[in-house]
């Protein structure tokens, strides 16, 4: 069971900015790339335009090995929004690289998402435009 | 700085000089005033707003002529230009808004103290009024009868992936907290089942007469797992004034005031609008820790010197991660320590949100916390904590936030 999207409705679509564009081009050609700063090596996520710890601006979208791990979950019972089938759980993810993000898991039931979970990314083409990273449970 | 704040070190080096902190002592809270409650005000947020303003001017035993400073919310869809032309203000030589929604509450506060103790303004009023129970409400997603939130670059990381309401933002730290800290939600019920207790000594609480049991609370539909319906505050209409000016100019006036010892705001690094997912740990507050170690620095008092709190209270959880923030106890102690109820409960070491809070008074956005902070000072709250004279309130966190410590 993976998140189900009722495409009738418009389902919200991420902003671009300056400081995420690499994030969301390299989403759309299926490849998970973040931020790292070219001095002193950080991961980031979200991008910024700056690294908080070295305050250099020069970085590089660089590839994640798409493997991660569940930090926390939530599930919705009642659809907040018409896009959205409830019940779907929303996971935050962190992944080796040691960023977090939000996602959802692919082929697996609410009540099976633990804490610790082993997960690798898949992508997902939900609507014209719109491709998203989800996840699914390893091992 | 970035390693500093993984190491949880607060940097009083780059803090100014206790001695010369102004606030303290100098300005005090004078008049209170406010709407009732209600799923449906039946009138603009305008003149709720100077419905609450003129009460809270009547309460100092003030005239509308003597307001000169006005400090609002930014998130406030009023403007100070046109409650000065409704309430017929005949000028203000100080005004301005605070940030990050609730967050704001006691943020007001300080920059009206600050404009106090400054010799900007003599009479400064903070005020919020909303119909967000009849009107737009906060809890539904963007686009769906809802205008809170202007979609920005972070939002792309969660709404399309349906993580869309504030409920489910807090969950998201809620479940990482119970997986930490060995928490269960039973123990967090108590926090709804005692805020009620005090709803229902207080006439003006939306759920007044309604008790819950924690069955009540365990029976409540989920609305995000794991936080149920009762883990949420209310949606209301309603709006809450209140004045300030100086503590020498306060001693001619009706009430009894509420001495300002310090009103602080803290901001902490890699955060995001109530998803600060990004951070080493995110079972823990830093806003509401960094708000609370510059409270305790420039009023040189601890939590243990706190008579009464009104802590922040959206969402269950919030009440007992602020009661760790603020040093009432340890961190990860805080669910165990609201369970039963009694260590917040009239008599308990910290009798804490004792008008009924957001959860079972009303939603004001932390205005009517800091009206039953200011009750507690007169002796004139529904569940009056006996002789209380130092009272503690918080602004909305999870977002850069803010607090207040009052004493009588």
């Amino acid at each position: 069971m993976s998140m189900v999207y009722d495409t009738e409705h418009p389902v919200p679509i991420p902003p671009i900015i300056w400081d995420n564009m690499g994030y969301w081009e390299g989403i759309n050609r299926h490849e998970l790339v973040f931020q790292r700063c070219k001095e002193c090596g950080t991961w980031r996520h979200p991008p910024r335009p700056v690294c908080p710890k070295c305050r250099s601006f020069e970085k590089e979208w660089t590839p994640s090995t798409g493997k991660g791990a569940v930090y926390s979950w939530v599930t919705y019972q009642e659809s907040p929004h018409p896009g959205f089938k409830a019940p779907y759980s929303v996971v935050l993810l962190e992944m080796e690289e040691g960023v977090r993000l939000v996602s959802n898991m692919v082929d697996i039931k609410p009540e099976e998402i633990s804490i610790g979970m082993p997960v690798e990314v898949v992508f997902e083409d939900i609507a014209e435009g719109l491709t998203l990273p989800k996840f699914r449970k390893v091992g | 700085m970035y390693d500093q704040y993984l190491a949880r070190r607060y940097r009083t080096t780059v803090r100014p000089r206790v001695e010369d902190y102004k606030i303290k002592d100098n300005v005090a809270i004078v008049g209170i005033g406010q709407t009732e409650f209600s799923k449906n005000s039946g009138r603009s947020e305008c003149q709720m707003a100077c419905e609450a303003i003129k009460a809270a001017v009547e309460d100092a035993g003030l005239n509308i002529e003597d307001i000169d400073g006005l400090v609002k919310y930014a998130m406030d869809y009023t403007d100070e230009m046109h409650i000065v032309s409704a309430l017929g203000i005949p000028d203000l030589n100080y005004f301005g808004e605070c940030g990050w929604g609730g967050g704001a509450s006691c943020a007001t506060i300080l920059h009206a103290a600050t404009a106090i103790a400054s010799g900007a303004a003599n009479y400064v009023v903070c005020y919020r009024a909303m119909n967000e129970r009849s009107g737009a409400r906060y809890g539904r997603a963007p686009g769906v009868e809802q205008i809170m939130i202007a979609p920005n670059d972070h939002y792309g990381y969660l709404m399309p992936f349906g993580l869309a309401t504030p409920p489910s933002w807090v969950a998201m730290f809620a479940t990482r907290y119970m997986y930490e800290f060995g928490a269960t939600v039973e123990q967090l019920g108590w926090v709804s089942v005692v805020c009620r207790e005090y709803a229902c000594m207080n006439p003006k609480a939306m759920f007044y007469g309604r008790p819950i049991t924690l069955q009540d609370y365990m029976e409540s539909r989920m609305i995000v797992e794991p936080l149920r319906l009762y883990d949420c505050c209310l949606d209301t209409d309603g709006a809450v004034a209140v004045i300030l000016t100086s503590a020498e100019r306060a001693k001619a006036l009706k009430q009894r005031p509420a001495y300002i010892l310090g009103a602080t705001q803290g901001i902490a690094t890699q955060g995001e609008m109530m998803t600060s997912y990004y951070r080493p740990m995110i079972s823990i507050l830093p806003e509401s820790w960094y708000a609370g170690q510059e409270l305790w620095r420039v009023t040189g008092l601890s939590p243990k010197d706190v008579d009464v709190a009104q802590l922040y209270d959206a969402f269950t959880p919030l009440i007992p991660m602020q009661l760790e923030e603020y040093g009432f106890c340890g961190v990860g102690e805080g669910v165990a320590f609201c369970e039963g109820g009694d260590r917040i409960r009239l008599g308990g070491e910290i009798p804490c949100n004792t008008s009924g809070g957001h959860l079972s008074e009303a939603y004001i956005h932390g205005m009517n916390l800091i009206a039953e902070a200011v009750r507690q000072i007169r002796g004139t709250s529904t569940a009056q904590v006996e002789d209380a004279e130092i009272s503690l309130v918080t602004g909305g966190l999870g977002v850069p936030t803010s607090a207040v410590l009052l004493r009588r």
